[in-house]
Parts: structure tokens; C-alpha cells; sequence
């Protein structure tokens, strides 16, 4: 449903600061995929992600989803297609605003927003309804403004927002990784059942490799800007973390995996 | 002592008529999260176009306040064009359309300031309506300015409502998430640039109406009138966010900003009662702004933590020898 081919993108080109950070990445995702993606510091996870959402353009490629070849689309026009969380809880959501105002907003995500009033009473049902579900006592708080909800909560409501209108892709870039590791927990385990229970397909950077192997039916492993390591069923479900520590050794020529993926 | 409540009186209308230029300001500053300096261009602006229509085409007063809210809505529109699709920083973008206004508001009038000598405003048109001085035995002075408060609270009236509806829509919803998160407006869909520029539309619109009430209640535009309206406009934002601190209605934030343009033109009639040179208003204005925006950085000061124990302290122990006599008796 979604094809990555041949996907090229240099930053600061033609600097001392030039660095290529996908280099001729290609990607095939399937209809209920949930890819777990991992691979060291700079090896273009988070540029992949930003690539498909419209952040960032690729250099050379195309991005087609469900055969619509989105490579252009400016990131407003994509948005309706893609559910979006963030590595930063502040990222997700706007601070200041309420959290049905925030909602609302997520609940009109693809339509054209006209002169209409910004929440309906009906939106006012669901929305508690939906909250209730995230079993964070936020159902009572409709008109709290966001900026007081803890980071694990904002997280929460961001994954929310991103599935209130059902997206044909979910993006999850590190959105755990800001999180305290019981917090983290709850809110990877919250991801899992919403993308089972609305079949969704999705794509999650983790830094994380025991996460990686536990959630998704899907692993791939990128290392300089392409993907080295593509395993799914049940190959995937044998994994252990010492596989990937091995297969990420092979690659990077005996180069060590950084601490961080290590101490996970 | 007469002068003294006349002179407030005057300032309180006033307040008034410049309280739309604050509530303009206050969907760039505040809402959008732009410091937009075409503000000071298209107040002027607004005063040019409806002086120059009046005086030269003789056209109804209430007819000019529209024209020169459309004027503002393209100086708002040239901004956000130069901001977002050209890419120059907002400040900057800002101060080009205010320089270049400068120069049209000059073409428009064809002089550096129009008088409207003789001629019927809309303020003269509400104290026709009203009985005559003699009538009520009053000063004609004090009638006029009755007539301007009437035309002010019916001008903010309008717009506070406009506003607390507009803002209050769909769109309304995605320019104020615009001026707080743009990256998530994006992700939900929403094209900011878009956002900003309707922001930018609507502020200058409003501040262009607000230059021309100005004009018409002081009976002339002059090229120079918008020099430092942003400050001023800033001041009454911060006095009335510093006084009615606890106004979280939007409603009640939008009337807390007309009060405070209001209590910075009483603040101002009564320094210069006190003997103030009018020529150092405005630097005394951007001390008071300075000074107000620097609140949130001031208050982590050691200096500022302790007057505030200090204050609490003197103020507990009043309450307690109150409370003490009031259990004696």
C-alpha cells in the first residue's frame, strides 16, 4: 500500500556540513503491516518517516500510497492519509488549547474547515467516549488546557488525535522515547491495541530492540540511509535481541551498536 | 477638579476608539505569535482613506470606516504574502509594508495631514441623534465626548462579538493552533500559511478601522498617527492582562484588553495633569511595555521572590490581628 523506491536525500548539500542521510532507500509496505524500525543514530529512520509525512522532499524517488503517487503533496495535503506521533510530547498537540479544541481539530483532519463552529455537541459524546478508552481519567477534563497534562498523557492524546479520523498510515517516531520507562509501557501497549483494533498499518521508530521484536509483525533495520534488515512472520517472532545485535555488527563491520540500544 | 474628571472623561473615550487598534494587535501579538509592525502603517492608513474620502468625495462617514477596513485587510494580505510565501522573517516583512504605506498613505492624501474641517463624522452623526447640550445643561465639550464613548462601545461591541465568534469556528480554531503548535496544525491537515495570512488579514483590518474611528473622533489624519500605535497597542494588552489576570473567558480576555486601553489613556491624562512633558509620552509608554513584557523573567529574580514573602508576610500578619479582634469583639 505504501512503496518507497529508490529514495535519495542529501542535507546541506554542497557544505561542510553535507550529509546524506537516504541513500536509495526502497520500501514496500503492505495492507496491516505494523513495522517496527530501528538501526543506530543517523540511519535516516526519522528522515524515512519525514519523507512520507511531507516534512522533508526526497532528492530523487517516489512515494506512492495506495497508488497515488504523493511525492509532491505538500505536508498539509498529505495529513489526510497519515496519523502522526512525535518524539517530543510538545510536538502533538497545541498547549494553550483545550483538549476537545485539540480533538476537534484531529476529528477534521483531511476536511476543508469552513466558518462552521469548531466543536458540536455530538463531536462532545464521542470524544469522551474515545478518552474513556485511553483509561486516563481525561474523560473528565474535556476543557482542561493541554499544557497540563503530563508528557505521558500528551503522548496518550496525540495517538488519539492521530486515529480519531482513521489514517491509511500511522507514523510513530519515537514517540516513547521522551517517556519515563512505566509511562512508555503504557502508552506502547495502548499503540498496539488501536492499531489491532482498527487493523491499521503503521510504522514505529524505536530505539528500543526488545520492543522492536515484541510489537508489530514486521522488523527492519536501517543503517546509512538504506534498509539492511528485513524480517517479518514468523522469522520475526523467533528474533532475539542478540540476532539483531549480530546482524547490526555484520553490517556496520564490527562497528558496535551505541549504548543506547545496548542498555535497552 | 472639574478639568481633572473632565479630562478623564475624554480619556476613557478615547480608550475607546483605540481599543480596537489593541484588539488587532492582539491577534498578531498574542493570537498568532507575530510581531507585526504593519500595524503602525495601516493605522495610518485607515485615518488617510477615510479623511481623504470625506473631504474630497464627501461619502458618508459610516461608508469610509468600511473602505478603510478593506484597505487594512490588503495591507494585512501584502504581510502574510511577503511572510509566507516569500519567506522573510515577520518582523521584517512587517516593517516593509509599514515603510512602504508610508509613502501611499502620503499619495492618498497628497499632504502630510488631512483636516475634516466642517465636515460630518460619524461621531457629530450619533451627537445629532442625542438631545442638544442646552437641553440637558451641559457643555457641548461634554456632550461630544458622550457621543464618541457611545460610538466606541458600540465599535468594540461589534467586534469583541465578531471576534468571540469567529475565533470560535473551525477556522478560528486552526489560526489560534497555528500561533501555538504549527508543526501539529500541519500534521492535522491545516495549511499554516494560510492561517497566518487570514490572522494577519483580520489584525490589520481591524486596526485600519480603529484609525480611522481615531481620525473622525479627533477631527484629522496625519501621516504620522501610527508611530508607535504597536507599543501602544502592547500597553493595553499587557494592562489589561496584568489587571484582570484571572479573565480566562476568551470573551472576558478581549473586554479585559478594551479596559486596559481605557486605563492606559487614564494613566496617560493623569501624568500629564501631573505635569508630564507631552513629548516624552511615548518613551514613558515603552518603559511601561518593556517593563511588562520583562514580568516573566523579572519574577525568577532573588530581588522579586523576596518582596513577594515579604508582602505575603505583612499581609498575613494584617489578617490575623484583624481576625484576633474580630474574635475579642
Amino acid at each position: 500500500m505504501l512503496t518507497l523506491t529508490n529514495i535519495y536525500k542529501t542535507f546541506n548539500p554542497n557544505t561542510v556540513n553535507e550529509k546524506l542521510v537516504l541513500n536509495g532507500l526502497n520500501l514496500e509496505l503492505n495492507d496491516g503491516d505494523f513495522v517496527s524500525v530501528i538501526g543506530g543514530n543517523g540511519a535516516g529512520k526519522s528522515t524515512m518517516l519525514n519523507m512520507i509525512a511531507g516534512v522533508h522532499f526526497p532528492d530523487e524517488g517516489s512515494i506512492v500510497l495506495d497508488h497515488e503517487d504523493i511525492t509532491k503533496f505538500p505536508e498539509h495535503i498529505r495529513a489526510k492519509y497519515l496519523g502522526r506521533v512525535f518524539q517530543d510530547p510538545m510536538m502533538g498537540t497545541a498547549a494553550n488549547m483545550e483538549i476537545e479544541e485539540n480533538l476537534a481539530l484531529a476529528y477534521r483532519r483531511g476536511k476543508k474547515r469552513g466558518l462552521g463552529w469548531g466543536i458540536t455537541k455530538e463531536e462532545r459524546a464521542l470524544y469522551i467516549e474515545k478518552l474513556k478508552m485511553l483509561d486516563l481519567g481525561l474523560e473528565s477534563r474535556l476543557s482542561s488546557k493541554v499544557g497540563l497534562l503530563s508528557g505521558g498523557q500528551r503522548q496518550a492524546l496525540t495517538l488519539l488525535m492521530a486515529t480519531l479520523k482513521q489514517p491509511k498510515l500511522l507514523l510513530l517516531d519515537e514517540h516513547t522515547a521522551a517517556l519515563d520507562p512505566k509511562t512508555a509501557n503504557k502508552v506502547l501497549e495502548l499503540s498496539d491495541q488501536i492499531i489491532k483494533e482498527n487493523s491499521l498499518t503503521a510504522m514505529m521508530v524505536t530505539h528500543n530492540m526488545k520492543n522492536a521484536i515484541q510489537y508489530g509483525n514486521r522488523l527492519i533495520m536501517m543503517y546509512d540511509g538504506i534498509i539492511i534488515f528485513d524480517v517479518s512472520g514468523e522469522a520475526k517472532r523467533n528474533l532475539h535481541v542478540s540476532d539483531l545485535l549480530e546482524k547490526f555488527e555484520q553490517a556496520s563491520g564490527g562497528e558496535f551498536a551505541n549504548d543506547r540500544m545496548i542498555l535497552s | 477638579m472639574s478639568s481633572i474628571l473632565l479630562s478623564l472623561f475624554g480619556a476613557a473615550s478615547q480608550g475607546l476608539t483605540w481599543a480596537i487598534l489593541a484588539l488587532g494587535v492582539y491577534i498578531t501579538f498574542r493570537i498568532l505569535d507575530i510581531p507585526d509592525m504593519s500595524c503602525e502603517g495601516s493605522f495610518a492608513l485607515g485615518g488617510s482613506i477615510s479623511s481623504f474620502i470625506m473631504v474630497s468625495l464627501n461619502w458618508n462617514p459610516f461608508i469610509t470606516l468600511l473602505i478603510a477596513t478593506f484597505f487594512g485587510m490588503i495591507a494585512g494580505l501584502v504581510t502574510g504574502f511577503l511572510h509566507t510565501k516569500l519567506k522573510i522573517p515577520a518582523i521584517l516583512a512587517g516593517i516593509l509594508t509599514m515603510v512602504g504605506l508610508y509613502s501611499i498613505n502620503l499619495r492618498i492624501m497628497g499632504q502630510a495631514n488631512t483636516a475634516l474641517l466642517g465636515k460630518d463624522t460619524i461621531i457629530t452623526f450619533v451627537q445629532n441623534l442625542l438631545p442638544s447640550a442646552e437641553m440637558l445643561g451641559i457643555k457641548n465639550s461634554v456632550l461630544q465626548t458622550t457621543a464618541t464613548i457611545l460610538v466606541g462601545l458600540i465599535f468594540t461591541g461589534i467586534v469583541i462579538s465578531f471576534l468571540y465568534w469567529f475565533f470560535g469556528t473551525e477556522v478560528g480554531c486552526c489560526i489560534r493552533a497555528t500561533g501555538n503548535n504549527p508543526a501539529m496544525v500541519r500534521a492535522q491537515g491545516v495549511n499554516t500559511d494560510k492561517m497566518k495570512i487570514f490572522g494577519l488579514i483580520l489584525g490589520n483590518a481591524l486596526v485600519a478601522l480603529s484609525g480611522a474611528l481615531v481620525t473622525q473622533n479627533q477631527g484629522y489624519a496625519d501621516v504620522g498617527m501610527g508611530i508607535g500605535a504597536i507599543v501602544i497597542a502592547l500597553a493595553s494588552i499587557v494592562i489589561g492582562e496584568v489587571i484582570f489576570s484571572r479573565a480566562k473567558n476568551f470573551a472576558h480576555k478581549l473586554i479585559a484588553i478594551v479596559l486596559g486601553s481605557i486605563i492606559y489613556r487614564l494613566i496617560i491624562a493623569l501624568v500629564l495633569q501631573m505635569g508630564l512633558d507631552a513629548n516624552d509620552l511615548k518613551l514613558l509608554t515603552a518603559c511601561v511595555v518593556a517593563l511588562a513584557l520583562s514580568i516573566p523573567v523579572l519574577k525568577k529574580t532573588t530581588a522579586y521572590i523576596m518582596i513577594s514573602i515579604t508582602l505575603k508576610k505583612i499581609a498575613n500578619a494584617i489578617q490575623i490581628k484583624f481576625t484576633v479582634k474580630r474574635g475579642r469583639k
